[in-house]
C-alpha cells in the first residue's frame, strides 16, 4: 500500500487526469470551506449573543419600590414605599446564605467638570459589591471601597468616556472634579462592555450622596447579587421569599402588585438559555446539512470516476492487476486527493473567518467567527471517510467485473 | 449478463504444442472468442479441464487468475485496449508493475520491447498519437515482455487495414520463430493461412483441424 511505485502510479494518473482530480477534488474543497464558513460564522452569531446578553451579571436582582395601589393595615393607597440604610442591613442577614454581595444604587445626574470643561452625566451612589452586578472593569485605579461607603468620603470613579470628555489625555487619577458645589477626588477610570452609555456614568459612595442630598438614609432600588449555586429554581424561590418579606417588613398588601417589584435575571437567563441552544441548534443543522451534502457530492464523484475507469480497471485486470491492487489503487487515489483538497478547503476557510474577522458584527451581529481546529479536522476527516467509503463501493464492483466484459468495446 | 446459462461449446478437445502457430477460426456465434477467453483465463469453464504447462487450471479465484495471467499469457485484442493517458512506453511496463519489478528495470526491458516492435521512436507517445499499426504493435510489446508462454490474440488485425495487418502478422511470425506459442482467434482466411494450425469451429465443436503449410506474411 505504501510502495513508492504505488505513490508514483498514483501521481501519474492524478496528473493525467487533471479534470477527474479537479472535479472530486473542488468537491471535496468546497464542501469543507462552506461548512468552515457557516459554522464559524454560526460561531461568531453565538459570539455576539454572549457579548449582548452577559453585560450585566446574570446572578442579579433588582428591588424597586413604587407607590401602593391598595390601602393596608391602616395605610392608605398611593403611598410611596422607601427603603432606609437599615433595610440593607436587615436583608443581608437574614438572607445570608442567597446572598453574595447587596448595594442600594440611588440614580441621580449631575453637572460634573474639570478645569474649563463640563457636562452632565448620571451619578450613581453606589456600594462596592455594585461593580460586579455591572460587571465593571477598572481600567485605572480603583472602584468605590468599603471604606468610602463608611466614612461619607467625596470619592468619585469615572466611566471612561466621562475621563475622556473631561481630561483629554491627562491622567485622572487623584486629581479633583467639581460637581454638585463640591469638589470630589478621582480614586479610578472604568470601562463597560454594556456600551457608550454605561461609559458616561460616574460612581460616588450611596452615604455620601444622601449625605449632600437630603441628608437622609433614604433609598429607592436595592440590587443583590445572588449565589449562582441557587440555580434557576432557588432564585426564583429566593426572589418569593425575600419580596414576601419586604412586603411585611414595609406593610403592603401582599396582594398589592405595585409598592414593591422585583426584577431577577433568572427569568432572562432561562429565556436566554433556550434561545442560545436554539442557535446552537441550527448552527449544528447548517453544519451537518452542508457536510452532508459534501459527503453527497464526493460520493457521485467516486461513483462516477469508478465507471469512466471499467475499461481501464479491465485492462489492468486483464494484465495481471489482482482485485486488492484494483481496489487499493481507486481508493489511494480517492483518499490522497480528498485529504489534499480537504485540508485546502479547511485552511482556506479559516483564512477567510480571519479576513472577515469583525467587520460583519455591525451589520450582521457576527463576531470573532471561528472554528475550532479539531472541528475542522474532524469534518475532513468525515468527508475522507465517506469518499473512501463511497469510492470502496464501486471499486469493489469494478474489481470484481471479468476483464473481458469491461474491455469489450460497446 | 444475466442469469440465463447459455452452453457455447459443446465439447472440444485439442491440444497445442509448443512453438505452434494455430489460428482458430469460425463465424460469428461459434464459440471462438468463448474458447479465447477460456484459455486467456478471462472466463470460467464450467466441465472439463485445461493444462496449461502441465499445471492445471482449475478452481481460479481472481487473484491467482490474475497471477496466472501476468506470468503465463500474453493478450493481444482487436481494439488494442491500451491505456489511453500513459505513453506506449508506460503502457508497455504495466505487466511489469503488477509483478512488482523496479521502475528502472522494466522501463529499460519496454524500451528493448519496443524496439523489437520498431517503435522505440515512439515510446513517449499517447496512444491517440499513434496509427492502428502501431498502437497494435505496442499492444504486442506490451503482450510480450512477461515473456508468456502463450500469447493469445483476438481479431487482432480486425480494425487494421490489410497493409498494416500483414505487417503485424509479420511481426507474429517473427515471434513465433523464436519459439513462443500462439494462438489467434480471427475470421479471415488470408490471416490463418499465415498460421501453422488452423481449428476451424462451428456451433461449439470442431469442424476442422489441420496442419497448414505457413505463408509469409510479407
Amino acid at each position: 500500500m505504501f510502495s513508492r511505485d504505488r505513490w508514483l502510479e498514483i501521481f501519474d494518473t492524478i496528473k493525467k487526469n487533471k479534470l477527474r482530480t479537479f472535479l472530486s477534488g473542488f468537491t471535496v474543497a468546497l464542501g469543507i470551506l462552506i461548512f468552515v464558513v457557516l459554522f464559524g460564522f454560526g460561531n461568531g452569531l453565538d459570539n455576539t449573543f454572549d457579548k449582548y446578553f452577559k453585560d450585566d451579571a446574570l446572578n442579579t436582582m433588582w428591588i424597586n419600590t413604587g407607590r401602593t395601589s391598595k390601602p393596608y393595615m391602616g395605610y392608605k393607597a398611593n403611598r410611596q414605599i422607601e427603603f432606609d440604610n437599615d433595610d440593607l442591613k436587615d436583608i443581608s442577614s437574614r438572607f445570608a446564605f442567597y446572598i453574595e454581595g447587596i448595594t442600594p444604587r440611588i440614580s441621580t445626574s449631575a453637572n460634573v467638570g474639570y478645569k474649563l470643561k463640563s457636562n452632565n452625566y448620571s451619578v450613581r451612589g453606589v456600594a462596592p459589591s455594585h461593580q460586579k452586578n455591572e460587571m465593571t472593569i477598572m481600567m485605572k485605579g480603583r472602584y468605590i471601597n468599603g471604606l468610602d461607603v463608611e466614612n461619607k468620603e467625596r470619592n468619585i470613579v469615572l466611566g471612561r468616556l466621562v475621563k475622556e470628555d473631561l481630561f483629554d489625555g491627562e491622567d485622572a487619577i487623584g486629581k479633583f472634579v467639581f460637581g454638585e458645589g463640591r469638589s470630589w477626588k478621582v480614586v479610578g477610570v472604568f470601562q463597560d462592555d454594556g456600551g457608550d452609555n454605561e461609559e458616561r456614568i460616574v460612581y460616588v459612595p450611596y452615604t455620601t450622596l444622601q449625605l449632600i442630598q437630603k441628608n437622609t438614609d433614604k433609598l429607592r432600588q436595592i440590587i443583590i447579587s445572588y449565589k449562582p449555586e441557587l440555580g434557576y429554581g432557588g432564585a426564583v424561590a429566593f426572589e418569593d421569599q425575600i419580596k414576601k418579606y419586604l412586603k411585611k417588613k414595609k406593610f403592603i398588601d401582599p396582594r398589592d402588585p405595585r409598592g414593591i417589584r422585583i426584577r431577577s435575571a433568572a427569568k432572562d437567563l432561562k429565556e436566554n438559555d433556550q434561545f442560545k441552544s436554539a442557535l446552537s441548534s441550527i448552527i449544528l443543522f447548517v453544519g451537518i446539512g452542508t457536510l452532508l451534502a459534501g459527503i453527497i457530492g464526493i460520493s457521485n464523484i467516486m461513483v462516477f470516476v469508478v465507471k469512466e475507469r471499467t475499461k481501464e480497471l479491465g485492462i489492468r485486470k486483464a494484465i495481471g492487476a489482482t482485485p486488492r491492487s484494483i481496489i487499493g489503487m481507486i481508493l489511494q487515489e480517492a483518499i490522497f486527493i480528498t485529504t489534499i483538497s480537504g485540508y485546502i478547503g479547511l485552511f482556506i476557510g479559516i483564512g477567510i473567518l480571519k479576513l472577515v474577522g469583525n467587520t460583519l458584527e455591525e451589520e450582521y451581529f457576527i463576531t470573532d467567527p471561528y472554528v475550532d481546529l479539531n472541528t475542522g479536522i474532524l469534518a475532513t476527516f468525515l468527508l475522507i471517510a465517506f469518499g473512501a467509503f463511497a469510492g470502496y463501493l464501486p471499486a469493489k464492483r469494478a474489481a470484481r467485473i471479468k476483464p473481458i466484459e469491461a474491455i469489450r468495446d460497446n | 449478463m444475466g442469469s440465463n446459462s447459455l452452453h457455447v461449446l459443446k465439447g472440444i478437445n485439442f491440444n497445442v504444442n509448443e512453438g505452434e502457430l494455430v489460428a482458430i477460426m469460425g463465424s460469428s456465434g461459434s464459440g471462438k472468442s468463448t474458447l479465447l477467453n477460456i484459455l486467456g483465463m478471462l472466463d470460467l469453464l464450467d466441465k472439463g479441464t485445461y493444462d496449461l504447462d502441465g499445471v492445471p487450471i482449475k478452481d481460479l479465484d481472481e487473484t491467482k487468475a490474475a497471477n496466472y495471467r501476468n506470468k503465463f499469457l500474453g493478450f493481444v485484442f482487436q481494439s488494442f485496449n491500451l491505456i489511453n493517458y500513459k505513453t506506449a512506453l508506460e503502457n508497455v511496463t504495466l505487466p511489469l508493475y503488477y509483478q512488482g519489478v523496479n521502475r528502472k528495470v522494466r522501463e529499460a526491458k519496454a524500451l528493448e520491447y519496443l524496439d523489437q516492435v520498431g517503435l522505440k521512436e515512439w515510446a513517449t507517445h499517447l496512444p491517440s498519437e499513434l496509427s492502428g499499426g502501431q498502437k497494435q504493435r505496442v499492444a504486442i510489446a506490451r503482450a510480450m515482455i512477461t515473456q508468456p508462454k502463450v500469447l493469445l490474440a483476438d481479431e487482432l488485425t480486425g480494425a487494421l487495414d490489410s497493409k498494416t495487418s500483414k505487417e503485424v502478422m509479420a511481426l507474429i511470425q517473427e515471434i513465433n520463430k523464436s519459439g513462443k506459442t500462439i494462438l489467434i482467434v480471427t475470421h479471415e482466411e488470408d490471416i490463418a493461412k499465415m498460421c501453422s494450425r488452423i481449428v476451424r469451429l462451428k456451433d461449439g465443436v470442431i469442424m476442422e483441424d489441420k496442419r497448414n503449410k505457413m505463408v509469409k506474411a510479407i
